[in-house]
C-alpha cells in the first residue's frame, strides 16, 4: 500500500510512512459511512494522524442535468440530493427560481411550506439521531426515532402522496391544498413530541458511554468552523449563533418565535445537544403556524412557461444540515443556464480532516455521524 | 426584456430576440384554458409581481451599482474593480483576476466577509475569457452577501483563495473537475467528484452528454450506442 504514493491533502510528505504507521481504507462500502463515502486514514497504531475523504461515488451530474431541463422539470431532481430532507431541497429551489422571476409565493403557501419544512427538519434530525446513536453502539434510540419519523412521513404521504422524494412544492407556491385533517395531524404529532425528545435524551444525554464517546471528540473551534464555512448545527455547536431563518428570513419564518440553540465546545456532544434542541424549536414553530394558517390562494401568478429575465441569483435556506444554496443563472430562455447547488453536507464534510486528527479509529464513525452527511447531497 | 410587460401589455415578447416559435406557444395556452380571465399573462410574472412592491422595481436584472461598499473597494483597488452591478438586490463585483487573493483577503479582514458560502464557475464559451469564477461571500457581522467574480480564459490560471478561506480547497477542486479551470497555488488540485482518469470537464457548455455516452459505450461495450 505504501509504495502507491497515496497523497494526502494536508501532508506534503505523506508518501513517506513512519515505521509504526499504516494506511487504512474505510469504505466506500462501510455501514458507518452513511452511504458511499470512502475515507483513507493514516494511522499511528490506533491514532488517526491524517485522513482523506474520497467522494463522488454517487455523482449523477445533477448540475449538468439542470441545464437540459426547464425550470419546472428540474424541480423533482433536487429531491434526490438530500433524500432524507427532500422537502427542504424543494423549498430552496422553488424560492430561488421565484426570486429569479421576481415573484413570491402567496402567504398561505409560505406558511404551509414552513410547516412542512419544519416537520422535515424534525424527520431529518430523527433519522440522524437514530443512525448516529447506532454507529456509536446505542441500538435503542433508532427504533423510537423511526417510530416518530414514520408519523411525519405519513403526513407527507397524505399531503402529496410521497414519503421521501416528495416534490411537495411548486414554483410560485404549492400544487396541493392542505388536506382536511392537516392541522389536526400536525398537532397530534407535535403536541406530545417534546416528551418524546425528553425520552431520547433520557437514553443518551447522561449515559456514561454516550458521554464518553462524544464529549471532547471532534472539536471544531468557532474560528475553524467559519474558515471551513461549516453551517447549520455544526457551526452553531461551535458557538456561532447564526441561522438563516433568523438572519435572512424566507418562507414565513419571520412570523414565528423560536430560539437558536448554540453549543460552547464544538464537540460531538454539543452538536448532539444542539440538534435535540432544534427539534423542540421546530415543534414550536409548527404549533405556532397551525394555529393560524391564513386563507387565500396557494399558487401565485406564474406562467406555465417560466422564462426568467436574464440575470442571476443566489438564494440560501437553512436546511436541516446547514446552508443549502442555489446559484442560478438565467439567460432569458426556458432552461437555466447554470444551476449551482451549494450542498451543506459537502462543505461540512470538508472539516472532517481537521476534526479527526489525534482521535482513534473508533471515533471516525462518531465524527462522520455527527456531521450528518448524506452522500446523495455530497456527490449530487 | 424585463421591461416589456411594463411598457406594453399585449405581448410579452415583442422585442424578445429569442426564437419566434415562443409567442404562439404563449398565446395558445391561455386560449386552451377558459378559466383564466386575463388572456396573455402566461409569460409576464414580473408584471404581476410588480404592483405590490414599492416603487423601485421596474427592472429585474442587472443595474449598475455605486454604493458605499463599491466606493470603498474602488478607493482601495482602483482599476482592479472592473464592474459593479446589482441584480435582484444582490451586489456583484467583477475584479481583476491577478489581484483576486489580495481583494479576497481585504474582503475577509476589512469588509468582514469572513464566510465563503460558495465558490463556483459559469461557462460562457462565446466570450474571449470564457469562465466566470464566482465567489459568494457572506458576512456574519453585517448579515450581508457579496459576490465576487473574475474572468478567465481557458488557458488562464486563477489564483487560489484556499489560503484565505480553507473551505475553498474542495470547491476549487470541484471547479477544476467540472470546468477545467486551473487554480494557481492550490495545494492539491485534482479531480474530486469524477474518477481521476475521466476525460474532459462535464460542466463546460461544449461537453456533450450524447457524445460522451456514445464514446463510452463503444469503448467499453464494443457496440454502437442506441441513444
Amino acid at each position: 500500500m505504501a509504495d502507491q504514493r497515496i497523497p494526502f491533502a494536508t501532508h506534503a510528505d505523506a508518501t513517506v510512512l513512519g515505521a509504526d504507521e499504516i494506511i487504512l481504507n474505510m469504505g466506500p462500502q462501510h455501514p458507518s459511512t452513511h452511504g458511499v463515502l470512502r475515507v483513507k486514514l493514516r494511522l499511528d497504531g490506533e491514532k488517526v494522524i491524517g485522513s482523506e475523504c474520497v467522494i463522488g461515488y454517487l455523482h449523477r451530474g445533477v448540475e449538468k442535468i439542470a441545464e437540459h431541463r426547464s425550470y419546472t422539470q428540474f424541480a423533482p431532481y433536487v429531491d434526490r440530493m438530500d433524500y432524507v430532507a427532500a422537502v427542504s431541497n424543494g423549498l430552496g429551489y422553488c424560492e430561488a427560481v421565484e426570486k429569479l422571476l421576481g415573484t413570491e409565493a402567496p402567504l398561505r403557501a409560505r406558511v404551509i411550506r414552513t410547516i412542512l419544512t419544519e416537520l422535515q427538519r424534525i424527520a431529518s434530525h430523527l433519522f440522524w439521531l437514530g443512525t448516529h446513536a447506532l454507529d456509536i453502539g446505542a441500538l435503542t434510540p433508532l427504533f423510537y426515532c423511526l417510530r416518530e419519523r414514520e408519523e411525519i412521513l405519513k403526513i407527507f404521504e397524505k399531503y402529496c402522496g410521497a414519503r421521501l422524494t416528495t416534490h411537495a412544492f411548486r414554483i410560485g407556491g404549492l400544487q396541493y391544498e392542505a388536506y382536511d385533517e392537516f392541522e389536526k395531524d400536525v398537532e397530534r404529532f407535535c403536541t406530545p413530541f417534546d416528551k418524546r425528545v425528553d425520552e431520547y435524551e433520557s437514553l443518551l444525554t447522561e449515559n456514561r458511554i454516550w458521554v464518553g464517546r462524544t464529549k471532547g471528540i471532534g472539536i471544531l473551534s468557532a474560528k475553524d468552523a467559519i474558515d471551513y464555512a461549516a453551517s447549520g448545527p455544526v457551526l452553531r455547536a461551535s458557538g456561532v449563533k447564526w441561522d438563516i431563518r433568523k438572519a435572512m428570513p424566507y418562507a414565513a419564518y419571520d412570523l414565528y418565535k423560536f430560539e437558536i440553540p448554540t453549543g460552547k465546545n464544538g464537540d460531538t456532544y454539543d452538536r448532539y445537544i444542539v440538534r435535540m434542541e432544534e427539534m423542540r424549536q421546530s415543534r414550536l414553530i409548527c404549533l405556532q403556524a397551525i394555529e393560524n394558517i391564513p386563507a387565500g390562494p396557494i399558487l401565485g401568478k406564474v406562467g406555465k412557461v417560466l422564462k426568467p429575465p436574464p440575470g442571476e441569483v443566489y438564494h440560501a435556506i437553512e436546511a436541516p444540515k446547514g446552508e443549502l444554496g442555489y446559484y442560478i443563472v438565467s439567460d432569458g430562455t426556458t432552461q437555466p443556464y447554470r444551476v449551482r447547488i451549494r450542498p451543506p453536507s459537502l462543505i461540512n464534510l470538508e472539516a472532517f480532516d481537521k476534526m479527526i486528527r489525534g482521535h482513534l479509529v473508533a471515533d471516525v464513525v462518531a465524527i462522520i455521524g455527527t456531521l450528518d452527511i448524506v452522500l446523495g447531497e455530497v456527490d449530487r | 426584456m424585463a421591461n416589456d410587460p411594463e411598457e406594453k401589455q399585449p405581448s410579452p415578447s415583442p422585442k424578445d430576440d429569442s426564437s419566434p416559435a415562443k409567442p404562439p406557444a404563449a398565446a395558445s395556452e391561455p386560449a386552451s384554458k377558459p378559466a383564466a380571465a386575463p388572456a396573455p399573462p402566461a409569460a409576464k410574472p414580473p408584471a404581476a409581481a410588480a404592483p405590490p412592491r414599492s416603487p423601485a422595481p421596474p427592472k429585474e436584472g442587472p443595474v449598475a451599482l455605486d454604493n458605499d461598499l463599491v466606493k470603498r473597494y474602488k478607493r482601495k483597488f482602483g482599476e482592479a474593480i472592473r464592474e459593479a452591478w446589482i441584480d435582484r438586490k444582490q451586489a456583484i463585483l467583477v475584479v481583476e483576476r491577478e489581484r483576486l487573493v489580495e481583494i479576497a483577503t481585504y474582503s475577509r479582514d476589512d469588509e468582514k466577509f469572513d464566510w465563503l458560502s460558495d465558490l463556483t464557475a459559469v461557462d460562457w464559451p462565446k466570450r474571449a475569457q470564457r469562465f466566470d469564477v464566482v465567489l459568494n461571500m457572506y458576512s456574519l457581522a453585517k448579515n450581508e452577501r457579496l459576490r465576487l467574480k473574475v474572468w478567465a480564459a481557458a488557458d488562464e490560471r486563477v489564483p487560489s483563495v484556499q489560503g484565505v478561506w480553507a473551505t475553498a480547497n474542495w470547491q476549487e477542486r470541484e471547479v477544476y473537475d467540472m470546468f477545467g479551470v486551473v487554480f494557481e497555488g492550490h495545494p492539491d488540485l485534482k479531480r474530486i467528484l469524477l474518477p481521476d482518469e475521466w476525460q474532459g470537464h462535464p460542466l463546460r457548455k461544449d461537453y456533450d452528454i450524447l457524445t460522451q455516452d456514445t464514446a463510452w459505450v463503444r469503448e467499453n461495450l464494443g457496440i454502437e450506442s442506441g441513444q
